[in-house]
């Protein structure tokens, strides 16, 4: 398809795609912040959660944090490839930022296992409700965002539309912010 | 699909905008051409209007009958009762007003009016109405599922909305949920478009303040929806959860919160109201300064009044929540905040009103429509005072009042400003002219009829009526009201009559109407400076305009014409 | 203005009448200037032979006056209102009169149960009195209510004496009112609850005091006293 004049131009001088980037997250933001303020809100209210919150390893949430850093840094890194249109490199250190999410994903799947054996499964009460939705729908975007950095890296790898590896990458920061405020409210507050 | 791989045949092809895009009737389908998702969207919100407006026949016909089986439908049972005023009123906001005034104006006009040739990420906008035609797929199959449509109002409060045992449409009640959050995806997903091509897309030369009303407030709009809708997209997930997995966010015996419900939903209900206003409010400035010929009174004063009224929409959200036990402290804060917002809508009021002064007022159809709207919305917007008093609505919540109140904000939004837009518009989208006389007859008959259907409803609220209730004669002291049901009703088949006068217009008018010129009411924005209608590319590629001043510089002092195109060179 | 349409039967019901009374005046005032003022100029302004529109950037100081000085008028009525409303607000929603009897009253679907003192005057004692669908109470006499849901989200309003309180389950909400007329009243249920939504009719029966002793002497269970 044909690229219209349209998304060529820059009245703002801000590419395009970034202000769409910038967009998307704000309404992200509100999302999340929705779930989150109404999480507090109900963890003020109900102190008795502290019981449940216990039974969150924090070691396992401490080691996911690490691999999203961990991901976002090369995020980084493959920006700065692209920034000197060296479209290989920066295809290389997308799908390592993939290989992270898939670590976050499997170490996820691995820790949720474990608890839905031990019975604290969704409907268990008010905090396992929060815990299994705040943190699915955060690992739902962690998935979509790799999949879509998946097709930016295979682009990347044949030098097209570069510009795209900082667009992926400013979600995935996004992505991983939202795990920094997830981290302490699921794991540490007990 | 070719690609073009020689420089001259890219160039060529850039010249003359040639499409290498799907044939015949797929064109229609696949297109990502804006003025095509545009009508996509007008004609799915229309005929969504006229689903929602036969479902308003059918529940007034059982008010103003109860019992009596409905022509076109049938005897009313409480429960279908129940359905058809949530279909109503979740149809008439979220798949008419929304689709039409921001998705099909939107679509349409932004790209003219701010002199580009498609929207930024066209393919988003075609995705964008691929997700809302499911959620029109969802909404309506909903109806007809076992169990019937979900019957819990617009508002789905839990644990009636959460709870099959309580609701007794387990299926309808998901799939009511599924819609809602579909089409909320949807205008995510168009108001990325609107958004940055309002910002990066310009022509060049079209500086902020040289940017016409539609494409603003329609951005303004946009910007409020995407930051109010984020907490109830987070309450609906967890509200479908409650429904199909058993959770309790909101079920008071598992240690939830209905109320907290209430909050994240009105935290974007009430900017929602905003977000239809503010669109309606830009065609009726456009048409409005078009047809007085007239510069707008204060084009600043409007910006910024529509985006302090958005900002202040964010704190005004628990006037619905008064009597509904939150801490009575609270509704104090809550009533400030509600009456202060009446004063940026004033202004707005007042600079349109203003803008009549000097003018040379031609009173075409369009006109008629801009003009009904100010008169009929001042009535909605007085009667929110009442509601907004704490001590006031203590009474008149949840009562016919409301419901008047809102039908006088909403009619003139959805209803009003799209039939000015679309009369104004309709010879640049479909290149033809419209009949007047036919559109002066339409006008009359739908303008009257409604006053007659919700004056008559205030008088109901004042009475003591309560909502939602499929039969008055069970309530011994609203016995007595019943001619005033029945004249409401009368009065919505009045003018549900005259919309044939419509559609009679629009398809005579299509079919062997006058052709119209480029710009027939000649107006100054860039929309009038292509063809009618436009090309694919809106203009040839390098024949885009540029923008030298304002648009709506009217009878200058300057020049001889009473207008003064935005693309004319000084 | 409103007992034209509707009995105003409760103490506080005046307080209401008068707060909407208010906003009329002020409202009404504004509404019928800008309406005016919106069909002169549609009238005065029309197009004509030999009428011209006129260049007005809104930025003429005279002109501007027209907007700025409505603009603060409209707040100076905002801030009456304001005023007023929480006034009448305070009466109706946060002020507890002290209570010659409370009644504890339950919403489900799809009835209003009320459960009133007995003899004794006393409630939660073992004399107490339950009815369905009529609330029986004695005229000029203050109650508390605690109002409660056994299911969904109902509320508690009886438009003559211009109560409306949501009940919501799993909370006992407290209000008050206190019966000025006597008379049979409606009450409706204001918060969709499901199919019988509609159905839910009820009644508060205000009685004079020698009417409702005898109406509580018959209806105290026996052997409760």
């Amino acid at each position: 398809m044909q690229k219209p004049i349209a998304t060529t131009r820059s009245a703002t001088g801000i590419p395009t795609g970034r202000l769409a980037v910038w967009w998307v997250l704000a309404s992200e933001i509100v999302i999340f912040g929705g779930l989150l303020a109404s999480y507090v809100m109900h963890r003020i209210g109900h102190p008795e959660w502290a019981v449940a919150a216990s039974h969150t390893n924090t070691w396992i949430g401490a080691t996911n944090t690490f691999v999203l850093l961990t991901s976002s840094f090369t995020a980084v890194l493959a920006h700065q490839a692209a920034e000197h249109g060296d479209g290989r490199t920066a295809a290389k250190y997308l799908f390592m930022t993939i290989g992270g999410a898939c670590t976050f994903i499997l170490i996820k799947s691995l820790e949720w296992t474990h608890e839905i054996r031990e019975g604290f499964v969704i409907q268990a009460n008010g905090f396992w409700s929060f815990y299994y939705t705040a943190a699915g729908l955060h690992a739902l975007h962690v998935i979509a965002g790799a999949i879509v950095m998946a097709f930016v890296a295979r682009d990347a790898m044949k030098g097209r539309e570069l510009h795209r590896v900082e667009l992926v990458g400013i979600y995935w920061h996004f992505v991983d912010v939202i795990w920094i405020f997830l981290f302490p409210l699921l794991y540490i507050a007990k | 699909m070719a690609h073009a791989s020689a420089t001259e045949a890219h160039a060529h092809e850039h010249a003359t905008h040639e499409h290498h895009g799907p044939q015949g009737i797929l064109k229609y389908i696949w297109s990502t051409d804006h003025k095509v998702i545009a009508m996509q969207y007008l004609f799915t919100g229309m005929f969504m209007a006229m689903v929602g407006g036969f479902m308003a026949y059918v529940f007034r016909m059982q008010l103003a009958f109860p019992g009596k089986s409905v022509p076109l439908f049938g005897y009313v049972s409480p429960g279908e009762y129940n359905a058809l005023i949530t279909g109503h009123g979740s149809i008439m906001i979220f798949w008419v007003a929304m689709p039409v005034l921001i998705a099909a104006f939107g679509n349409f006009l932004i790209p003219l009016m701010v002199g580009a040739d498609d929207m930024v990420f066209p393919r988003i906008n075609r995705l964008s109405y691929q997700v809302f035609l499911l959620s029109v797929l969802v909404i309506l199959s909903s109806l007809f599922v076992k169990g019937g449509g979900f019957g819990g109002a617009w508002t789905s409060y839990p644990p009636l909305s959460a709870n099959a045992d309580y609701n007794l449409t387990p299926l309808g009640s998901s799939m009511w949920l599924v819609a809602v959050a579909l089409e909320f995806v949807a205008f995510l997903l168009g108001g990325i478009n609107f958004i940055t091509t309002l910002m990066n897309s310009r022509a060049p030369g079209m500086k902020a303040y040289d940017i016409p009303m539609v494409p603003w407030m329609i951005v303004i709009a946009s910007i409020l929806f995407m930051l109010s809708v984020g907490p109830l997209i987070a309450g609906a997930i967890m509200l479908f959860f409650d429904q199909n997995l058993g959770t309790g966010f909101f079920d008071p015996t598992r240690g939830g919160d209905p109320v907290l419900w209430q909050h994240l939903f009105w935290f974007f209900g009430h900017p929602e109201v905003y977000v239809v206003l503010l669109p309606a409010v830009g065609i009726v400035i456009d048409v409005v300064a078009t047809f007085a010929r007239k510069k707008l009174f204060g084009y600043k004063t409007l910006l910024y009044t529509a985006v302090a009224t958005g900002v202040l929409s964010f704190f005004v959200w628990a006037h619905h929540q008064f009597i509904a036990g939150i801490d009575p402290r609270m509704a104090n804060i809550f009533t400030v905040t509600t009456l202060l917002i009446s004063v940026p809508i004033a202004e707005m009021c007042f600079v349109i009103i203003a803008t009549l002064y000097g003018g040379d007022i031609r009173l075409k159809v369009p006109m008629l429509w801009a003009l009904a709207f100010v008169g009929e919305f001042l009535i909605g917007g007085v009667t929110g005072i009442f509601l907004g008093a704490s001590g006031a609505d203590a009474y008149l919540h949840e009562t016919y009042f409301v419901l008047a109140h809102f039908h006088y904000t909403f009619f003139p939004i959805a209803i009003i400003g799209t039939f000015a837009g679309f009369t104004y518009w309709f010879p640049k989208m479909f290149g033809r002219m419209m009949n007047e006389t036919l559109g002066k007859i339409h006008f009359w008959g739908t303008i009257i009829p409604f006053n007659f259907i919700f004056i008559p409803l205030f008088v109901l609220g004042l009475d003591g009526q309560q909502r939602r209730i499929y039969n008055f004669q069970n309530f011994p002291e609203l016995q007595h009201l019943q001619p005033v049901r029945i004249l409401a009703t009368i009065s919505l088949v009045v003018m549900l009559f005259f919309q044939l006068f419509f559609f009679w217009n629009v398809i005579q008018s299509w079919w062997k109407g006058p052709k119209a010129p480029r710009n027939p009411w000649k107006s100054n924005t860039l929309e009038w400076t292509t063809e009618s209608p436009p090309p694919h590319g809106n203009w040839p590629a390098d024949e885009m305009p540029k923008v030298y001043r304002g648009p709506y510089e009217y009878n200058h002092p300057d020049r001889e014409e009473d207008y003064w195109p935005q693309n004319l060179p000084a | 203005m409103l007992h034209g349409l509707i009995p105003e039967a409760s103490s506080f019901a005046g307080n209401i009448d008068w707060l909407i009374f208010l906003v009329l005046v002020l409202v009404g005032f504004w509404f019928i200037l800008a309406e005016g003022v919106f069909f002169w100029l549609i009238f005065r302004f029309r197009n004509r032979p030999g009428h011209t529109g006129q260049y007005l950037t809104g930025k003429e100081k005279h002109v501007k006056r027209w907007i700025n000085i409505p603009h603060a008028l409209v707040l100076v009525c905002d801030v009456i209102i304001v005023i007023a409303a929480v006034r009448v607000w305070y009466v109706v929603k946060m002020d507890l009169p002290p209570a010659d009897y409370t009644v504890r009253v339950t919403g489900q679907q799809w009835a209003w149960v009320f459960q009133q003192p007995g003899a004794d005057g006393q409630l939660d004692t073992s004399d107490d009195i339950f009815t369905t669908d009529s609330l029986h109470v004695e005229v000029n006499k203050t109650y508390q209510f605690l109002l409660e849901s056994r299911d969904v989200i109902h509320d508690f309003s009886v438009p003559v004496f211009r109560l409306k309180q949501d009940a919501v389950p799993g909370r006992t909400i407290t209000g008050w009112f206190r019966p000025t007329e006597t008379g049979t009243f409606d009450v409706q249920c204001a918060k969709l609850c499901g199919i019988g939504h509609g159905v839910m009719e009820g009644s508060v029966v205000v009685e004079d005091p020698a009417q409702h002793t005898a109406w509580v002497a018959k209806n105290t269970p026996m052997g409760a006293q």
